[in-house]
């Protein structure tokens, strides 16, 4: 029987809901062929205020969480995602992968999730250090989480390079609000839905689909937000640095094939830490022995 | 100077057509605001914040720290209003007074055994006292909503007279308190026996019961304070207090107070907002159509 395919309206995702964009807009993006794979949000700066604001709102408990549980839910994440592979395939299809890259891009995300879960309670012994100081002191260096980390997803895949941004930001308690690749936006509202089911708490992640060069200069300006990091910008470039300049966010751009086993790594988490250094001051009778 | 009756000749309050209601402050919050005229409104707003605090574990320390506020609100931007005044406990009416010497913020004192008003006549007349002679502006008085739910309106009315003569020359606002109240028509009825038995404003919430300040009904009280003025000519003042934490639903709220009753009442010699997280906000939204750029409270004083 013939009948028309109905094409999927995709919605944003904000403090774990998903609402339509304020604005009101759509777009759809097409494959090579030039069919419309889906109805996007053409997301507004208002929606990347109310992004911001449900992640600021997320950040303190999801900050406080113990490290071995923010591991069990990224986890989770990657066991939710197992379950979805076939629909993951089949969108990535439909943006243009064949069947096996797609499915090359679906595993790798699932086990680059897994290699960050084991990270989130390992990344703090590794990066933090015991200082040498020469005064009673107890010195010590410890990473704390940075706030709300602006997330632009690499352009020219669709899963694999939102997963290897995304997921090393927020596995060290950072909250993430996350724009979408403008040409490929399916499977990340997709991976909003995996988010959104697995116990990953809600404004912990919040994805926008949209025009990047409306919404980029919204996030890169606005106050609230601690880090920005993308992939190389561009000629986007120069405008979003002086945008970031205002309250000093860390700003981080990264030329990696996103589909290398070897794009991953302990350096995507520390970039979106703060280390603090604490001089706890000790008694030294003697000067000889250590008295902590 | 008006002069309290007694309950018996107060009108009979009309019944309140809560559909009616809800439909019309629906409308009052999908008017669109031109970016001038919202620039404008916040400044109203900001002017017209009792910024409060009211908790068990205030200090000196804390009350100074919000006397200090209210004069400075954001010191990086020049040229903002101050709030209208600082809203403390009795206790506290004095170091707000010395802080404030020399400003023109106002000092206004909770009283009437604040929050929950279960306590006897003496024992509140005292407060309101103790409050006034601290130096008090204005005076937040709670109403005995137990006495007024079980009908003893006279009750009622009594004592808000009694304290307004015990108010001296300080402003006395009635709080309702009309989480507590249960209907529309209870408050509206609560409202004329307030503005009746001498009320110079009459305010919704303590802010320790939830709901506290909707549009429905501050709606409900600023219709009591129409009616009033229709017939007599003499003006009320409205604060609402309580759940006003966004710039958005204050100038909801100022939008809704001009409709009802007109220019005249937009000013914080009659119209105020009881608020104590709503100050950042409105400066949020300042310094957001001064720069261009959405704003963090990281750059702003923690309340």
């Amino acid at each position: 029987m013939n009948r028309v395919e109905i094409l999927k309206t995709y919605k944003i995702y904000i403090g774990g809901a998903f609402p339509r964009t304020e604005s009101g807009r759509y777009y759809t993006p097409v494959n090579k062929t030039g069919e419309g794979i889906g109805n996007m949000c053409l997301s507004s700066r208002k929606d990347v205020r109310n992004a911001v604001t449900a992640a600021r709102k997320a950040f303190g408990s999801w900050s406080e969480r113990s490290a071995f549980n923010r591991g069990q839910i990224i986890y989770r994440i990657a066991e939710m995602l197992e379950g979805r592979k076939e629909q993951f395939i089949l969108e990535l299809q439909k943006q243009g992968s064949t069947k096996a890259e797609a499915e090359k891009e679906v595993i790798l995300a699932i086990d680059r999730i897994v290699y960050y879960a084991g990270w989130c309670d390992k990344y703090n012994q590794v990066l933090s250090a015991v200082n040498p100081v020469s005064s009673s002191h107890f010195n010590f260096t410890t990473c704390e989480s940075m706030g709300i980390v602006g997330v632009l997803a690499p352009q020219t895949t669709s899963l694999i390079g939102l997963v290897s941004l995304l997921i090393p930001a927020i596995c060290s308690g950072n909250t993430a609000v996350l724009i979408a690749s403008e040409k490929l936006p399916l499977c990340a509202i997709t991976f909003a839905e995996v988010l959104n089911s697995s116990d990953v708490p809600g404004g912990v992640v919040n994805i926008l689909t949209g025009n990047t060069e409306e919404l980029l200069p919204v996030l890169a300006s606005h106050m609230d937000v601690n880090a920005l990091i993308s992939e190389s910008l561009g000629s986007l470039e120069i405008e979003t640095a002086k945008a970031a300049v205002d309250n000093l966010k860390r700003k981080f751009t990264y030329n990696a094939d996103w589909s290398s086993e070897k794009s991953q790594g302990l350096y995507y988490i520390s970039d979106c830490l703060e280390l603090k250094t604490t001089w706890h001051p000790i008694e030294n009778i003697g000067g000889t022995t250590s008295s902590y | 100077m008006k002069v309290p009756t007694s309950f018996t000749n107060i009108p009979i309050s009309p019944s309140v057509d809560k559909v009616g209601v809800e439909e019309r402050v629906a409308r009052f919050q999908s008017r669109s605001i031109k970016n001038e005229s919202k620039r404008q409104g916040l400044d109203l707003v900001l002017s017209m914040i009792d910024l409060t605090t009211l908790e068990g574990k205030d200090t000196p320390g804390k009350v100074k720290q919000m006397c200090y506020k209210a004069h400075h609100l954001h010191d990086s931007y020049p040229n903002l209003p101050t709030v209208a005044a600082v809203c403390v406990f009795p206790s506290m009416v004095k170091t707000a007074k010395t802080a404030l010497l020399g400003t023109s913020v106002k000092v206004a004192s909770v009283s009437t055994a604040f929050p929950s008003g279960q306590s006897t006549r003496a024992v509140k007349l005292a407060d309101t006292k103790f409050a006034v002679d601290e130096g008090a502006d204005e005076i937040d008085m709670v109403i005995s909503r137990g006495k007024f739910l079980a009908g003893e309106y006279n009750f009622v009315f009594d004592e808000i007279a009694a304290i307004k003569e015990a108010c001296g020359k300080a402003r006395l606002k009635v709080i309702l308190e009309t989480g507590e109240l249960c209907t529309l028509d209870s408050v509206r009825k609560a409202s004329d026996i307030a503005i009746y038995a001498g009320a110079d404003f009459i305010k919704t919430s303590t802010g320790k019961i939830q709901p506290a300040a909707t549009m429905q009904v501050t709606y409900t009280m600023l219709m009591a304070i129409k009616d009033y003025y229709d017939s007599t000519g003499i003006m009320i003042g409205m604060k609402p207090a309580g759940g006003i934490s966004t710039s958005k639903l204050a100038l909801h709220n100022l939008v809704m107070v001009k409709e009802i009753l007109g220019n005249n009442w937009l000013n914080n010699d009659w119209f105020r907002f009881g608020a104590s997280s709503l100050a950042n906000d409105v400066l949020m939204q300042i310094m957001k159509l001064e720069t261009g750029v959405y704003q963090s409270s990281d750059y702003f004083t923690i309340d």
